[in-house]
């Protein structure tokens, strides 16, 4: 097909446009963060007020942390919720990748990072595997994806009671690349008084690489164009299947980091983790302004969905409060969110009226 | 409008050359046989009206032409050689992009999104290459305005458009992007008479830039008012082709309604 695109005319000069700009209130408040911006600095200062020792850059980066543990695999699981997809299986696979690490390496006597290879492909193949089957057999990823979180829960379990004897998986601290792994992915440094966790940094990392490509880049269009309406992506031409796929497995493979993460910051790992994490992810993404139904939705706004996450469940502690509320809390915020996501698509859906 | 339409036309279109050609195509879903025998020639610079109740096969048809779903027997060729169609990409490939009634945009995406959507301009072909996003912009833009279709803002949700605009984006864009053959399934089927008029005025200038266009409908007025070739579909299968000169507005229209059957029903009723 000829692209008839070197014929660019100039673009119209500012002053000669007949268009009016639209309100900057309505553009401000259709972009998909602003709510939970909002709601962020609400909290932020209502926990400065309540909890004396939230007054401190040592516990910022305390909570930063916290939502760098969530707030990786959200990224993933935002980007898929924007192609219109659930991921069920998040949360537990990020002890699944923990544990075929550490067991593998553990029984056999080989480097950490062969096992760690190993890990990454075998989640990759989960993704692809859970991408491939709601793609092929047209089941709603909801329940295929809610499968594959119970055969791995099962799987971490059995396994690891097979290899070890127990549920927990064992220490693999004087193993080799044990350090150099620990400086990837679980190392933390100091800047005056403030410890900062290497994964605060890789969260930030990840974040920008998903703004970058979701609004920069032709793969970004097509995550965009899936989520919201795929036969009309799929007859313009995007690859539908592959877009979805890759999406599975991005979150595999952030699941896949976490994990890493989990392993070489404790050395052992209780084979029953990470269950429940997967709708902590989601509460991030629609916190953040992702639309549950797909095609809506940014990174950032993700990013402050998952640091609102780690904003309460240390403020919680901080102001010295029974922190069996958090959960509460958390769902209090979900509903104020998917609130706050239903009065702004409207808002900025609605047609206008013209001139 | 008209010199948009015939800068971006393929210059090797010649009028009546045939551009795609049915033979027996059919198609069967399972136990179903959705269609059959159909002979259908798509010619340079000729509309070419498919008109059929509900449930006539065509939606089957235009999906055969364009790609969504393979024929199962019969034979399809494009400029003259035998094809069958795996996916949208490769009719696109071809030349040959279609307009859908409920899925020619997606809603939630900005004005420019949709219209460069499956055929971004990117800065590089590495992975990750960013897009030329202010190009694309300027582009729809004044492709657009050129059209007639004035956005208020490049960057609205497209879904704010009218029924109407939608539409006219996604044959500007279908146009631009050098489809040789055009398939209009119902464009005015959810529309006003204003904006009908506007989709048909679309057609017309379509056509006389050289493309074969394919226009689905149900509304015989709409198809006699640009239409150079009418075949009507009934339960799969063709009950009329005719060319404008061998036809009238009333032998479409009574054909529309029922034809035979709908005499016999007065001969019944008894009125």
């Amino acid at each position: 097909m000829s692209q008839s695109v070197q014929t660019a005319p100039a673009p119209p000069e500012p002053g000669e446009s007949p268009r009016v700009t639209p309100a900057l209130r309505r553009r401000v408040l259709a972009r998909p963060e602003v709510g939970s911006l909002v709601a962020a600095v609400i909290i932020f200062v209502f926990f400065l007020s309540a909890a004396p020792s939230f007054r401190s850059a040592e516990s910022l980066f305390t909570v930063l942390y916290q939502s760098s543990t969530i707030g990786i695999v959200a990224v993933g699981v935002g980007l898929l919720m924007i192609g219109g997809e659930f991921d069920l299986s998040a949360g537990v696979i990020t002890t699944s990748a923990g544990l075929a690490n550490s067991m593998l390496c553990w029984y056999y006597g080989i480097n950490l990072w062969v096992g760690a290879a190993v890990s990454l492909a075998l989640c990759l193949l989960i993704g692809f595997l859970n991408g491939y089957l709601v793609m092929r057999t047209g089941i709603p990823s909801f329940l295929i994806t809610l499968g594959t979180f119970f055969v791995l829960q099962g799987a971490n379990l059995g396994v690891t009671k097979l290899v070890t004897g127990s549920v927990s998986s064992t220490d693999i601290s004087r193993m080799d690349g044990f350090d150099s792994l620990q400086a990837v992915f679980a190392s933390s440094f100091r800047v005056g008084s403030v410890t900062v966790w290497i994964t605060v940094l890789w969260w930030a990392l990840f974040v920008a690489l998903a703004a970058w490509v979701l609004q920069r880049t032709r793969t970004g269009n097509w995550i965009y164009a899936v989520g919201g309406a795929p036969d009309s992506a799929r007859a313009v031409g995007v690859p539908v299947i592959k877009t979805k796929i890759a999406l599975f497995m991005t979150v595999s493979f952030l699941g896949w980091f976490v994990g890493m993460h989990t392993l070489y910051r404790f050395n052992t790992l209780q084979a029953g983790n990470g269950v429940g994490n997967e709708f902590l992810y989601i509460i991030a993404a629609v916190v953040g302004g992702t639309l549950l139904t797909g095609g809506f939705g940014n990174a950032v706004g993700v990013a402050v969905g998952a640091f609102i996450f780690g904003m309460t469940s240390l403020g919680i502690v901080y102001a010295g409060w029974d922190p069996n509320w958090f959960k509460a809390f958390l769902g209090v915020m979900l509903l104020l969110a998917v609130l706050v996501n239903l009065y702004v698509r409207r808002l900025s859906t609605t047609t206008r009226k013209a001139g | 409008m008209t010199d948009t339409l015939a800068r971006h036309a393929d210059r090797a279109l010649h009028a009546g050359e045939p551009l795609i050609e049915m033979t027996g195509v059919g198609k069967s879903y399972g136990a179903i046989r959705a269609l059959r025998g159909i002979d259908l020639s798509v010619n340079a610079g000729e509309v070419t009206c498919v008109l059929g109740d509900n449930g006539a096969g065509k939606s089957t048809l235009i999906k055969i032409m364009s790609g969504l779903h393979p024929h199962s027997e019969g034979r399809l060729s494009v400029d003259g050689r035998p094809v069958t169609f795996g996916s949208p990409r490769e009719a696109l490939d071809h030349g040959i992009a279609t307009v859908y009634q409920d899925l020619a945009v997606v809603p939630l995406m900005e004005v420019w999104r949709n219209f460069f959507l499956g055929s971004e301009i990117r800065s590089g072909r590495y992975p990750l290459a960013g897009m030329r996003i202010r190009r694309m912009k300027a582009v729809a833009d004044e492709e657009l305005r050129k059209m007639g279709i004035v956005v208020r803002d490049i960057d609205q949700p497209i879904g704010t458009l009218s029924g109407g605009q939608r539409q006219c984006v996604a044959i500007a864009r279908a146009v631009y992007f050098g489809a040789r053959v055009l398939i209009l399934d119902e464009p005015t089927a959810a529309l006003g008479v204003k904006q009908s008029g506007v989709v048909l005025k679309y057609v017309a200038a379509a056509r006389d830039a050289g493309l074969g266009v394919v226009f689905i409908t149900h509304n015989p007025h709409h198809a006699y008012l640009v239409g150079d070739h009418f075949v009507i579909l009934k339960l799969g299968a063709t009950v009329l082709d005719k060319n404008r000169n061998q036809v009238s507005l009333d032998e479409l229209t009574a054909q529309m309604a029922g034809g035979d059957e709908l005499a016999e029903l007065s001969h019944e009723l008894g009125r």
